[in-house]
């Protein structure tokens, strides 16, 4: 059995209210929050970004597993906001956990499903036991252009993954993954901000391409919608995964638990899988979940969990610990995103 | 006589998958299709279209459509902002009223949403005058200008120009082809974001994507072949492209004037009018069209609006844009006028489906270009 054998997240504390960002441009909060159905976002502070949080979130994966740390023989790092053009990150985060200088590594990048798609290469790497075990990072300090829709939704926060054969408490059941050229979100190299093509967003990237994955999955593994205890979607805002999850055959049950996008916003390649940590919390050994993610560009990455015995003994709380929080008005927000330029 | 004998229209929206080649390619061959013609038995095409040379970056657009279409005949491409399409209608029936035994397709079609709406809002910007442009108006701050003078000399609210949306939004809910086929209430229009004050999103057409084709022809064995109408008029008239110097902001002369000369070719009178598309491309341009049309009496426009009188549930005799209007139908620039008369078309033919109006037996079709800098008033009969 290959899958996850450990995890943990990291949400920066601070946190901003919607209604803060649309008063500061003279628009409704109210109708901000009921379109996109998000309340406030959490943010990283000035001194954080996706390195250390992605620190914070794979030392709390590996937290008192000594004996994996040396025998991880891949490190892969997915984010969209990385600090350097050239200079792997994924190497800084295992200097910083005391792994080995055995291991294989490299970032990755593929919008909001960075991380996930390197989570199935790792499943591959340990399944062909070429590694024994393999650690994915997700972390984003998601920034938008002031002003922009994006920026009711960009939000910061990471997770790790320890994939392994031994002690699974997450088996990785199987996958699927649709990828086309779609541009319907990008940033330009030297570009502080993403750009990204409005409504074009929706049907033609996010909805076409989960719908397409999702399918092939169902499809792969003859099950159904109801076949399963849970489901997890990407959460660019509150209104596309209720969408996609009915229109898949989901109910807003299998969704409610991973739904955290109200009060965290999108931590673009940690979104998706922040659900998933949701989930984990609750989840009982032999319950499954059904989870896809979504990158702009565009591809999504839909795959079968199943819980094991073993999960009870890696939980993560989730949502006590998210309750530590200070709200930041709008121009601190400004000045922790980078985006006040002296 | 000229007449109508086939009409087809892509749907008008945010069509991602197609290309300006692609929608005048499904627009002529639906409607070679409809009305059982090859493209051998096409003497001439007419075309209107604003911004492909802009915003495509495609001149010459004559040779395209000859590529695409693979066809060696007289393509004549025109170009009059939002009454391209109308002003493309005209040509073609003066074309058809000077060469006997003629069939031509008459085609308007705009790609729009490839580029950002500062950039499509930009590249409109261009039939405005240089003058006014280099200060920063836009169409929807002269309508705005215009607007706002109209209510304030004749005394009406913003819930007046609403009207015209929601009565617009209920007609196109019944067009399979619509961009928008949704109600809107009142409150929904006084709720949306400002555009140019006192004008909203909601008082404001869309930008499309959207192409639709007439096939025109004057050779009887083929009337007789078709569900045909029968052009009875279309006249154009020009004005100042600048406002500063027209006579008035609250009515288009260019109307006026292109109104006066269909009624009088056409022999009609306004009460023979059962269905009419106008030039919606705000809510306030839809007030002024009535009123410079004949129908209301200049500064009444507001009250009428309100009471909803030429709503298809009103009871009226006179129904106003079925199709949607630009508001809910969409705006392709170009195509926007050859559905207006697709639709009267539709209409004086039975064909209108679910939106047909009882008993209409002439129609009228009006094109505004930029803010009244070119009108097309157009009529036909069954």
């Amino acid at each position: 059995m290959v899958g996850i054998v450990s995890y943990g997240f990291y949400i920066p504390k601070y946190r901003i209210k919607l209604d803060d960002i649309a008063s500061a441009w003279d628009k409704c909060g109210e109708k901000v929050e009921k379109s996109l159905k998000i309340e406030e976002k959490a943010v990283a502070g000035v001194d954080e970004d996706v390195l250390t949080m992605a620190y914070e979130a794979a030392a709390l994966a590996l937290e008192k597993k000594h004996e994996i740390k040396k025998k991880i023989g891949a490190v892969f790092m997915g984010s969209e906001t990385f600090p350097y053009a050239v200079k792997p990150v994924s190497t800084s985060l295992a200097s910083w956990l005391s792994l080995s200088n055995n291991y294989l590594a490299y970032d990755t990048q593929f919008a909001c499903k960075a991380a996930t798609g390197a989570i199935i290469s790792s499943y591959a790497m340990v399944k062909s036991q070429d590694v024994e075990y393999a650690l994915v990072a997700a972390s984003d300090k998601a920034n938008a252009r002031p002003q922009d829709a994006l920026e009711y939704s960009a939000g910061s926060g990471a997770n790790a993954w320890v994939l392994g054969r031994e002690k699974v408490a997450l088996e990785i059941v199987d996958w699927s993954s649709y990828s086309s050229d779609t541009p319907d979100f990008w940033r330009r190299a030297k570009s502080n901000y993403p750009s990204h093509a409005g409504r074009f967003t929706g049907g033609p990237a996010y909805f076409t391409h989960i719908s397409e994955s999702a399918k092939q999955l169902l499809k792969k593994t003859t099950t159904v919608p109801s076949d399963f205890t849970y489901v997890v979607f990407h959460m660019p805002n509150g209104s596309f995964p209720l969408k996609i999850a009915k229109s898949l055959g989901f109910t807003y049950e299998q969704l409610a638990l991973s739904y955290v996008v109200p009060y965290l916003g999108n931590s673009y390649s940690a979104s998706a899988l922040m659900g998933l940590v949701s989930v984990l919390e609750k989840i009982k050994p032999g319950e499954t979940i059904f989870f896809a993610s979504y990158g702009s560009g565009a591809g999504s990455d839909s795959i079968i969990f199943k819980a094991t015995k073993h999960i009870d003994a890696v939980r993560q709380s989730f949502k006590s610990s998210i309750k530590q929080k200070k709200y930041i008005n709008y121009a601190t927000y400004l000045r922790y995103m980078g985006s006040i330029l002296m | 006589m000229n007449a109508i004998i086939g009409y087809y229209s892509t749907k008008f929206g945010e069509l991602w998958q197609m290309s300006l080649d692609d929608l005048i390619d499904e627009a002529v061959s639906q409607v070679l299709k409809k009305t059982k013609l090859q493209k051998e038995q096409i003497d001439a095409i007419f075309f209107g279209n604003m911004l492909g040379g802009v915003v495509e970056e495609n001149l010459l657009i004559a040779a395209h459509i000859a590529e695409k279409l693979e066809v060696n005949i007289p393509i004549y491409p025109v170009e009059a902002a939002c009454a391209s399409g109308g002003l493309a209608f005209q040509m073609a029936h003066e074309y058809l009223k000077s060469n006997s035994n003629k069939t031509v397709v008459v085609l308007g079609a705009e790609k729009m949403t490839d580029v950002s709406a500062e950039n499509i809002t930009k590249a409109l910007s261009c039939a405005a005058s240089s003058e006014e442009q280099a200060v920063g108006l836009t169409f929807p701050g002269v309508y705005g200008m215009i607007a706002n003078l109209y209510l304030q000399k004749y005394h009406y609210k913003e819930e007046h120009l609403a009207a015209i949306s929601v009565k617009n939004h209920a007609h196109g809910v019944f067009n399979e082809n619509a961009h928008f086929r949704k109600y809107v209430t009142v409150d929904d229009v006084l709720e949306s974001p400002y555009v140019a004050y006192p004008l909203k999103v909601l008082d404001s057409s869309p930008i499309s994507d959207g192409a639709a084709a007439l096939v025109l022809t004057n050779q009887k064995s083929k009337i007789s072949n078709q569900k045909s109408s029968f052009i009875l008029s279309s006249e154009v008239a020009t004005d100042s492209v600048s406002i500063a110097k027209r006579e008035r902001l609250d009515e288009l002369k260019a109307t006026k004037i292109a109104g006066e000369k269909a009624f009088k070719t056409a022999n009609l009178k306004r009460q023979d009018i059962r269905v009419m598309e106008v030039h919606d491309c705000f809510s306030i341009a839809e007030i002024l069209a009535l009123e410079d049309l004949g129908f209301w009496k200049k500064g009444e426009g507001g009250a009428h609006a309100k009471a909803m009188s030429t709503a298809s549930s009103s009871g009226g005799h006179l129904i106003v844009n079925t199709s949607g209007g630009l508001k809910a139908a969409g705006h392709p620039v170009g195509g926007t006028g050859i559905k207006q008369i697709g639709e009267v078309h539709l209409q004086l033919t039975g064909q209108a489906g679910d939106r047909q109006v009882k008993g209409a037996k002439y129609g009228l079709a009006h094109n505004v270009g930029g803010s009244g800098g070119l009108t097309v008033v157009s009529s036909l009969g069954s």
